[in-house]
């Protein structure tokens, strides 16, 4: 029985990490497209999700000269640590590109140091406008609490955020308003040609790109944890089939004079290893249910969704381990010498 | 079928490597038994009795001799062969019952046929030994829930419903009180009367030993009297 709450605690973790990553990518694609841009350009060089690189902002005015563009807005990302960044932005042209901030607290900054921060960030870390809250990059005041779903959690100006990080004149992305969504693919062509340096995508490609596939460190990442829990699963498997077997002497030994082969006895207790594995899986899926509410209640900025596409996968990957973790003991026991086993204390 | 002994052994030997020690439990045994027959066998502890036992029904080879069951040569026997043979030849009843202690007694039974291959339901004869054994209301019963008379009766009932040729009883009465050791040995009795069951039995009790056609006496690994029928 703890065997299979083990082999649960396995499927867990994977499902838990798989729908921790899907959740924050699927959280990511939808305040990127929250922004409410049709084009994005980012900095020369910089990859996907990293915000490596920036460019200068007079780009910006030269975006904003381009047929069909009505808005642009720059943006610098600085990150503090961990998942968490600070987007530095010119709240007038954000609001153009974006429709503009629903403030649940609070408003707009007023001074250099002032912060907006989302609701979700503010739900999970008790902020309220007014407060005083210190960064790894100084001191700031929340002025406003904002509805979330707008490209970051918490934002800054612009030139504040340049200076701060000694960034002055650079963005790392600038989002682009258009008039016509139709336009998208013709302005893009238009773009490439003179800003070849840029990587330029319609916020659809981008996020379409936002996916575990597209992610090569998050990809090795769970497949590090799919064989953490491959050979915990192993190791637990093997651990109290050894014991069981063991423990059993005696049974296999009856077994055995009962005229059983090895291969009898060796299927019986791979049926019963693979019953044990089943139900852990099912407890396993059953106790995602149970990490989604602790993470979605205590840490609110990493949304995890549930993964039923990959319950048929992690379960085999459980069933797979201990049914490997059982061969051996199940090898010694089909083994077994009847009459040792049967043998009068 | 042959008309000749069911049970044919010409200088059995079996000797066990314990480290670097040659301990000889049997050192020569010859013993015939006719189909039909029921044998007692009695003799002092460490006698070679259940080493004997082992040997006819292929839980361990002999080292040397000459051993027929049933006309199929034990000593050229590999390893799958005794197992078939404990399969389908002879049926092992022990002093400790040996029951599954996870399993009802019908399972219990179940699992031999199970083993041996033979699925549906049991035939009308095992219906009749079930009867015989008058555990026919008990047979839901976990082990634990049962008597040690009753767990006997489901052990035997176990060995023969595959219908064995021999039916091996190691001391099948030796945990067992006197009423239901009288129990026990009647149905042995009946099993061989009504059936025809060929039945070794080894036990402590000369009385019980009175039970079988013939008794066989053994000593330091040797038959010492009563090696074949009269
Ligand atoms: N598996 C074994 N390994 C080593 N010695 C054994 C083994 N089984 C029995 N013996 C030895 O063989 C002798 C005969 O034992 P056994 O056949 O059990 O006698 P009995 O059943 O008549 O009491 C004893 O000396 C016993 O110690
Ligand atoms: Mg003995």
């Amino acid at each position: 029985m703890l065997s299979a709450v083990a082999v649960g605690v396995q499927v867990t973790m994977v499902l838990t990490l798989v729908g921790v990553s899907r959740g924050m990518l699927a959280d990511m694609a939808n305040r990127s497209r929250g922004v409410g841009a049709e084009i994005v350009v980012r900095a020369p060089g910089s990859s996907l999700i990293g915000f490596s690189g920036n460019f200068s902002d007079k780009f910006v005015e030269l975006l904003r000269t381009q047929p069909h563009v009505t808005a642009v807005a720059g943006t610098l990302v600085q990150p503090i640590g961990g998942i968490n960044s600070i987007t530095g932005i010119d709240l007038k042209t954000f609001n153009a590109v974006s429709g503009g901030f629903r403030f649940l607290e609070g408003g707009p900054f007023r001074q250099p140091n002032d912060l907006i921060v989302d609701d979700v960030y503010a739900r999970g870390n008790s902020t309220h406008a007014g407060d005083i809250i210190t960064l790894p990059n100084g001191k700031w005041r929340v002025v406003g609490v904002v509805e979330s779903g707008k490209l970051s959690r918490m934002f800054a100006d612009l030139t504040v955020l340049q200076d701060l990080s000694a960034n002055n004149g650079k963005i790392t992305t600038a989002f682009l308003k258009l008039d016509d969504p139709a336009n998208t693919a013709s302005v893009i062509a238009e773009l490439k040609k003179k800003l070849p340096d840029n990587p330029i995508y319609s916020t659809e490609e981008l996020v379409s790109l936002m996916s575990i596939d597209s992610i090569p460190m998050l990809k090795n990442f769970i497949w590090v944890v799919i064989t953490l829990a491959v050979l915990i699963g192993f190791l637990v498997v093997f651990l109290s089939m050894y014991t069981a077997v063991l423990e059993r002497t005696r049974e296999i030994g009856i077994l055995k004079a009962l005229g059983a082969t090895p291969a009898y006895v060796l299927g019986i207790l791979l049926r019963e290893t693979t019953l044990l594995a089943v139900i852990g899986s099912i407890l396993g899926i059953i106790m995602t249910y149970g990490t989604k509410f602790l993470i979605n209640t205590f840490v609110p900025s990493m949304a995890q969704v549930i993964v039923p596409d990959w319950w048929p996968r992690a379960s085999a990957i459980a069933i797979g381990a201990a049914l490997l973790g059982a061969l051996y003991p199940g090898l010694k026991a089909a083994r077994q010498d009847a009459i040792e086993a049967l043998a009068y204390d | 079928m042959t008309d000749g002994p069911i049970i044919e052994t010409r200088d059995l030997k079996k000797i066990y490597r314990v480290g670097d020690v040659d301990v000889a439990a049997l050192r020569g045994v010859n013993l015939s038994v006719k189909r039909g027959e029921f044998v007692s066998i009695i003799g002092p502890s460490g006698s070679g009795k259940s080493t004997l036992f082992h040997i006819l029904g292929g839980l361990t080879p002999p080292t040397s001799g000459s051993i027929h069951i049933d006309g199929q040569d034990l000593l050229a026997m590999s390893e799958a062969g005794r197992t078939a043979l404990r399969k389908r030849t002879v049926g092992f009843v022990f002093q400790k019952y040996n029951l599954l202690p996870t399993l009802s007694a019908a399972d219990n039974i179940a699992i031999a046929r199970d083993i041996a291959g033979v699925r549906g339901e049991p035939d009308e004869a095992f219906q009749q030994i079930l009867r015989l054994l008058g555990i026919d209301k008990r047979l839901h019963h976990k082990p634990r829930a049962l008597s040690g008379g009753e767990q006997q009766r489901v052990a035997i009932a176990r060995a023969v419903v595959n219908h064995p040729a021999i039916l091996l009883a190691d001391e099948p009465t030796g945990n067992l009180d006197t009423g239901n050791s009288d129990a026990v040995l009647k149905l042995l009795r009946d099993l061989n009367e009504r059936l025809g069951q060929t039945i070794l039995m080894i036990t402590h009790n000369p009385e019980a030993a009175e039970y079988g056609h013939r008794i066989i006496r053994m000593r330091d690994g040797r038959v010492v009297d009563g090696s074949s029928a009269p």
